[in-house]
């Protein structure tokens, strides 16, 4: 089928970006979104010009890595669903679909396509893990954890770190994957000791990278592909405002 | 001339060598470690547990990896287990037995007492891992769950959902920025290694890529940690991601470290095929599947009906056929192969005839969709994303993908390599999976080596470089190397030929699975062997890459490691060839029973292929290291 592409191509952070115009005749139903993207970079290498920056690795849906506004969505129209996983039989011959990176304060693009989204390491860097040494563990089955508390932990724990929920935001913020960290940790025994100050600090840190406020229009869980749930940070305010009121 | 090379295995009975190297092993006091930098290459499970464990003790760490965040390494897509010696299901399993599942999994041809210690160190993971709040599957009443695997007739496996790579990778990711913000770790995420820097023979440093602004870096320490994984993706087609690649190990083998087996390769037998010519990758589908699915093919040749059309006694259950002890359950080699072997009689089912059936309608009969979908589900909603096919309506279509790498560097029961200060842990590493590896038992390796194996021997180098100053960046060997590294870029830039680093890699692939994939032969491999010479000459006069070096430039990037994927895919085609049996992963055409199985040869080549750069790429030099069996004795190995 052909496909109308509009990508934007930005030279870095300090340069403007535009919408480029492409076209691409014979994309393949059964081929991945990204797949597509490669067709269009080995045309441009092969007229010698740069292909179009963007990031990927796993392409299974589980890195975490790619991610695009996909015709103003983030990681396109298909929910629950990265944009390595998405496929071109989900779209028609004569479309057009505009490629925008991820856009958010706290996420400044590379090149293209590219964001750096080291911030959210730095939120986990703040306190997003449970704080024990190699050696320190006691065994395992000592440590007793219901099947539900279990299910609901890794329900919270299953975030691949992508941002879409960033770049969907109207505010950039990133409460949706903090709170996500947040609430895994809190409703497992072994995390409960540091779950207040582990709320304070993350999302402190989340403040202080210029991410913004969250103002629960849930439009992050709705664009997130492991459909993190804003139970999560219903959970974070619960621990953040508890951690507050203590002091 | 081969050099000797010793494996320093402890003296001692095979289960007291461990304690014995831990009691005798050298140390360095918490007041020095802080004066010793180390630089951890990768920052999957291996990477991330060793650069994390060694930062808690004291160490100062330099983290590389190339993606944008250490979280997205590549062990974060292993999905359905880990193996651990609990015996939580009283079901007859020890150390012993986890030891011995393992080293007969892998056909005998691996260390035994890297093997052993793999299994004694297992179940210390579980309890880490717990600790660190990784949500591992339980029963009601809260304790550990456990599936069964491959190749075992026990349950040990421990798993989330079928994420568990993800978690436990989320586990040492966590441990590592917890390091990160205590000022032990320095992480340099989107960096490439480029090339290893030696200072009178010993590992000291690197020179790495800043691949978002073509920076060249160079990075001194005492000691160096490659962990940067597998190179499955040399096949093109694999179940590897996008970025995974050799050139780490390969730089490090041509400053002098030996790459050990190289050629063997897993071929995981359920991967989903390939469905045209622009495919990137093929997406793994975890073997825990085969628990409730079965695997068939229809008995017809060229079969048009569906797979739902096709009655019951038109169907051959294969592998439970040829295997009935084992059944869906044989090893990943064995299973991989019997599927080639249906395809290749022409009885591959889907439109390229390239894969078989995995069935789960009888297991939705027997124990209800609902439990299916809890075990199983995000594995059916995966594949129903990628093939836009319900699979509990219809069987799904798997077919075999290149998976793992079982060689690697060789490396010493400390895990160094031949060079002193180059450790090489994980995938990255040949040492504890023999010829064929077993399900779950990855994840468990690169755990162990990072958690527990490298903290200890590493010490043990590092105890005699207390009195050694930081290295310093302006020796000329770090001058010469940056050059070099400099000036392959510039060739690659400058060639301006007419086809890409990806058009050449694609083409290298289907050599290697062609020719030294799951079935090899002398004639084969000998073409394989001159097709690539072609290839390579021509990827040094042909190469089209766009842009420059001084910019971030993905093609830039690519050339690099399809380059040492030209030299290393010669090296695999070259020990697949000298090795005159079958074993594992390697099936030599010429050598098998008279029923089709892997037909060893204990009294030629019960060693491993250590091999050595002499210069060029084709002509390297054999070492060998005799496997030497004292506590197990090798025998034909049967699942049937």
């Amino acid at each position: 089928m052909k496909i109308d592409l509009k990508v934007w191509r930005q030279k870095n952070q300090n340069t403007k970006g535009h919408l480029e115009s492409y076209v691409l005749e014979e994309v393949d139903a059964e081929m991945s979104f990204l797949e597509m993207l490669d067709m269009l970079n080995l045309k441009l290498a092969k007229q010698g010009e740069r292909p179009v920056e963007f990031d990927h690795d796993c392409r299974e849906g589980i890195c975490g890595q790619c991610g695009v506004m996909i015709n103003g969505i983030a990681h396109g129209p298909i929910k629950n669903t990265t944009t390595c996983q998405l496929h071109m039989r989900y779209f028609k011959d004569g479309d057009t679909i505009y490629v925008e990176p991820f856009k958010a304060k706290a996420f400044p693009v590379i090149r293209d396509l590219k964001v750096d989204r080291s911030a959210l390491d730095d939120i986990i860097a703040a306190g997003g893990y449970i704080s024990v040494n190699t050696g320190q563990a006691p065994e395992a089955n000592s440590i007793l954890i219901s099947h539900e508390e279990a299910e609901s932990a890794f329900d919270s724990a299953a975030c691949i770190g992508c941002g879409a929920c960033v770049a969907t935001c109207k505010n950039a913020s990133a409460a949706l994957f903090a709170s996500s960290k947040i609430s895994q940790l809190a409703k497992l025994p072994q995390g409960k000791k540091e779950s207040s100050k582990r709320a304070v600090d993350m999302v402190n840190r989340m403040e202080d990278l210029g991410f913004g406020h969250c103002t629960n229009t849930e439009a992050c869980q709705v664009e997130c592909p492991q459909d993190i749930s804003v139970l999560n940070i219903a959970q974070m305010n619960y621990e953040y405002n508890k951690a507050k009121l203590k002091k | 001339m081969a050099k000797k090379i010793y494996a320093n295995i402890p003296e001692g009975d095979l289960k007291d060598k461990w304690s014995n190297y831990k009691a005798h092993a050298k140390l360095v006091s918490p007041n020095n470690r802080k004066k010793l930098d180390i630089i951890v290459v990768g920052t999957g499970l291996a990477g991330a547990s060793a650069a994390a464990s060694l930062a808690e003790m004291g160490y100062k760490i330099k983290s590389f990896c190339f993606q944008d965040s250490p979280r997205r390494a590549h062990s974060v897509a292993a999905q359905g287990g880990v193996n651990a010696m609990k015996n939580y299901q009283n079901d007859g399993d020890s150390v012993y037995r986890m030891f011995y599942d393992t080293l007969k999994g892998g056909d005998f041809r691996s260390r035994e007492a890297n093997t052993y210690r793999l299994a004694e160190c297992s179940a210390s993971l579980i309890d880490q891992a717990v600790a660190q709040g990784v949500p591992f599957g339980r029963e009601y009443s809260g304790y550990l769950r456990n599936r069964s695997f491959g190749g075992v007739q026990v349950s040990r496996t421990f798993y989330s959902r079928g994420q568990t790579g993800q978690q436990l990778l989320l586990g040492s990711y966590q441990a590592l920025m917890r390091q990160k913000e205590q000022g032990n770790v320095q992480l340099f995420a989107r960096h490439e290694m480029l090339d290893l820097v030696l200072i009178d023979g010993k590992a000291k440093g690197i020179i790495a890529r800043n691949l978002d602004t073509g920076k060249i870096e160079r990075h001194g320490a005492h000691a160096v940690i490659l962990a940067t994984g597998g190179f499955g993706k040399i096949y093109y087609l694999s179940t590897l991601a996008m970025g995974c690649n050799a050139s780490a190990l390969w730089r490090a083998h041509k400053k002098g470290a030996l790459m050990a087996n190289p050629s063997w390769t897993q071929v995981h037998p359920t991967s989903l095929p390939q469905s045209g010519p622009y495919q990137s990758k093929l997406t793994l589908m975890s073997e825990s599947l085969r628990n409730d699915g079965r695997i068939w093919v229809p008995q017809l040749k060229n079969e048009q009906r569906s797979a739902v059309e096709i009655p019951e006694e038109e169907r051959d259950y294969y592998l439970e056929r040829k295997y009935p002890s084992f059944g869906n359950l044989a090893p990943r080699d064995i299973a991989s192969r019997a599927a080639k072997e249906q395809i290749d009689k022409e009885k591959g089912v889907g439109a390229l005839k390239n894969a078989v059936y995995l069935d789960f309608s009888h297991a939705i009969k027997e124990y209800g969709q609902e439990l299916i979908a809890e075990r199983y589900g995000n594995l059916f909603n995966m594949y129903q994303k990628i093939t836009g096919i319900d699979a509990y309506k219809e069987p799904m279509k798997i077919s075999p993908s290149a998976h793992f790498s079982m060689g690697g560097l060789w490396v010493d029961y400390d895990l160094m390599t031949t060079i002193p200060g180059l450790f090489a842990i994980g995938e990255a590493n040949f040492s504890d999976h023999g010829a064929n590896r077993l399900g779950a038992n990855s994840l468990l390796q690169a755990c162990v080596d990072g958690y527990y194996i490298t903290p200890y021997t590493i010490q043990n180098y590092l105890a005699d470089q207390i009195q050694v100053e930081k290295t310093d960046t302006n020796h000329p060997a770090f001058a010469t190397a940056e050059k070099q590294v400099q000036e392959q870029l510039n060739r690659f830039i400058n060639q301006k030929g007419t086809r890409t680093a990806e058009e050449f890699h694609r083409e290298l692939g289907k050599i290697l699975y062609d020719k030294c994939g799951l079935s090899r032969s002398e004639e084969g491999l000998k073409s394989a062997i001159s097709q690539i010479h072609n290839l390579r000459e021509e990827y040094k006069k042909n190469l089209l890459v766009p842009g420059d070096a001084e910019d971030i430039n993905s093609e830039l990037e690519k050339a690099g490691r399809v380059s040492d994927y030209m030299e290393l895919s010669e090296l695999m085609c070259i020990d697949a060839l000298n090795r005159n049996e079958s074993c594992g992963a390697h099936f030599r055409e010429e050598y098998q029973t008279e029923d089709g199985e892997a037909q060893r040869d204990d009294e030629e080549f019960a060693y491993s292929a250590a091999w050595e750069w002499n210069g060029e790429a084709s002509s390297p030099i054999l070492n060998k290291e005799p496997l030497e069996f004292e506590y197990v004795q090798p025998t034909q190995r049967s699942y049937k």
